[in-house]
């Protein structure tokens, strides 16, 4: 019985150009909405597989504002039983705050009597990339953690860990209570189905707050570089532009 | 003065390890001399003579038979009692997983600030960072002051360059003196070595590359004939892959790889932000699309416009005749 806690953050969804708030201080995704990483999502959808696997449980935590709820009731929806929202404005916490927080309430419920015995988070946040939560959570709790992990099997109190290494394919066999950093890739994340959805909508998000306060980010600023100007050259108008284009593929040497 | 987590590949230091010790060296007297690294991984006389080159003045040489398999918290700890040795404030590695990983468990050890996908060094005293963040779309400058400095170094954020005068590169031993915590998490084997998908993507001089506009897993049979004919590798925008019409180690982008090759060619690929994370760095980029106001036709070196069901056909016709 594998319980698994995946952490997951609420990153705006800036596929189209990235506006910035009038201080330069964060991200402004409140015309283009909001959504998780890739990585997040394939984490829950190991956390669900693992789960399944061992007749255990998933459960799914951000550190976010109220709206986080709406990526918390996703992750409700494709597989998570239940979810913990930790109080706090993320553009306060650092990662190390971050993973202070989550291991604090990681603790409180071991000590109400859950175990978390294998806990995801994403390789890195869609935002901030900081590349480190996980990794500071493992030390905090005192176990061990592998990193760029795209799947998961648990058999008996051993986590199969794999991922892809400099010379291939590379697998960790890990005692559980574990950590992975999850990489898109290795798993299909499934769509949420309408009972999931209906599910989704009752299901209880518990809220705590941290005990302690943030150290902070250490960002000064945020700059979105102006794109250089266009200087597209047009090569023609479909299948007429051909020779264009390998006149231009010779002048490049990459004709064989 | 700045110590270094240098990697090695086939017997050499790598690429992004050489790029990262040029980027600290560029750091000057101020901050990055004198220039120490621990590689990770076997010190021959080529390693050695590569750090040299480089301009590093000490090198240190992890003797402990554990790390041969690879464990972070054990590479981490060896960083760690390097980082004591070498007096070092400044840790720098590379953006690579291996480095990043390595790094991030350092931060953890000592309890410090680390900043990843760093791309200039805005202010010496206090130590102020510029890096990478949402992708490469954004950069954030942040405050890394304090005993120590540590951050991994964005790909290709400078070109790998020689000192001007060699480093004395004089070999250290370091013990590393490991707990049984440090290696929990040890490589156990690697299951497929040097496995098709990894590296023919990223090291490929010409990506042919597919999105939404292809249609279908059949719509890449052309995409898939150009990438052949010019001895290229395919690549495939997140859409694609999560349609499950090619594999996810083809995707292009944030999530998936970012490649460097001489010509990008995107077809039906729209160009969002997540997606030129991964291309922006390809020398020559060529986009086939039907909608002249995408993204990617405007950002692109070359555009043709139209369906990409019609050019790329022509375009192999074009280069049989020729
Ligand atoms: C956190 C995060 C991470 C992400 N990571 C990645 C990533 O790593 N890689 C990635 O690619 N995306 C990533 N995405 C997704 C990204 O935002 C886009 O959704 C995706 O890149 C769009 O793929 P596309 O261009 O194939 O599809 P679309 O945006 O739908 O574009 C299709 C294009 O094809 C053109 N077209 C249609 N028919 C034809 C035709 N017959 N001939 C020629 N052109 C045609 C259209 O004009 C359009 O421009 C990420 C998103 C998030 C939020
Ligand atoms: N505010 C947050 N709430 C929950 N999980 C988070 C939060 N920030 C980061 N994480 C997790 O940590 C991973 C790595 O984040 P980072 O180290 O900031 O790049 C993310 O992919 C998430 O899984």
């Amino acid at each position: 019985m594998t319980n698994v806690l995946v952490c997951i953050k609420r990153v705006p969804d800036s596929s189209e150009a990235v506006t910035l708030t009038p201080d330069g201080r964060a991200v402004d995704g409140r015309y283009s909405g909001y959504t998780m990483s890739p990585h997040e999502e394939c984490a829950i959808e190991i956390a669900a597989s693992v789960a399944g696997a061992t007749g255990g449980t998933v459960t799914v935590l951000t550190l976010g504002t109220d709206e986080a709820e709406e990526q918390l009731r996703y992750a409700l929806s494709v597989g998570a039983k239940d979810a913990i929202l930790i109080e706090g404005d993320p553009d306060d916490f650092g990662p190390r705050d971050v993973a202070d927080a989550i291991a604090e309430a990681i603790r409180t419920r071991e000590a109400d009597g859950t175990p978390v015995d294998l806990v995801l988070v994403g390789n890195d946040a869609a935002d901030t990339g900081d590349f480190q939560v996980g990794i500071r959570l493992a030390h905090l709790l005192g176990r061990p953690v592998c990193a760029g992990i795209k799947q998961v099997e648990v058999d008996g109190d051993v986590a199969v860990m794999t991922g892809d290494g400099p010379e291939g394919t590379e697998v960790y066999e890990v005692a559980l209570p574990a950590v992975a950093t999850i990489l898109e890739g290795g798993v299909e994340p499934r769509y949420p189905s309408i009972t999931g959805r209906m599910k989704a909508r009752k299901a209880p998000v518990a809220r705590v707050t941290p005990s302690g306060s943030p150290r902070g980010t250490g960002r000064v600023v945020l700059t979105v570089p102006a794109p250089p100007p266009s200087e597209v050259t047009v090569l023609g108008t479909g299948a007429a532009a051909a020779p264009a284009v390998v006149a231009m593929l010779k002048e490049l040497g990459v004709t064989r | 003065m700045t110590l270094v987590l240098v990697e090695i590949e086939a017997g050499q230091v790598n690429l992004v390890s050489e790029e990262a010790v040029t980027f600290a060296r560029s750091l000057g007297p101020e901050l990055g001399e004198p220039l120490h690294a621990l590689v990770l991984g076997p010190v021959d006389d080529a390693v050695q003579a590569d750090c040299a080159r480089l301009g590093v003045d000490v090198v240190y040489r992890a003797t402990n038979p554990e790390l041969e398999r690879y464990a972070a918290a054990a590479w981490a700890s060896a960083l760690d009692q390097a980082t004591t040795v070498s007096g070092a404030t400044v840790i720098v590695a590379s953006g690579s997983p291996r480095g990043t990983e390595v790094l991030a468990h350092l931060a953890a050890r000592r309890d410090v600030p680390m900043a990843a996908n760093v791309v200039s060094v805005t202010s010496a005293k206090p130590l102020h960072v510029s890096r990478q963040v949402v992708g490469g779309a954004a950069l954030e400058e942040m405050d890394l002051s304090g005993p120590l400095g540590l951050f991994s170094v964005a790909g290709h954020a400078v070109e790998a360059v020689a000192a001007d005068s060699p480093g004395d590169a004089v070999v250290t031993d370091i013990e590393a003196d490991l707990t049984p915590d440090d290696l929990r998490a040890q490589l156990t084997r690697i299951s497929v070595r040097e496995s098709v998908d990894t590296g023919t993507l990223t090291k490929a001089r010409v990506v042919v590359a597919g999105g939404r506009g292809a249609g279908s897993s059949e719509g890449f049979g052309d995409v898939e004939a150009l990438a052949a004919r010019l001895g290229g590798a395919v690549g495939a925008s997140r859409v694609v892959t999560s349609l499950g019409w090619r594999p996810h180690h083809e995707q292009v982008g944030q999530t998936g790889s970012r490649i460097t090759p001489d010509l990008y060619i995107a077809c039906g690929i729209s160009g969002a932000i997540q997606h030129w994370a991964g291309c922006a760095s390809s020398k020559t980029i060529l986009a086939i699309n039907t909608d002249a106001d995408a993204p990617m036709m405007t950002k692109a070196d070359y555009a043709v416009v139209g369906d990409m069901h019609e050019v790329l056909p022509a375009i192999l016709e074009e280069l049989d005749k020729a």
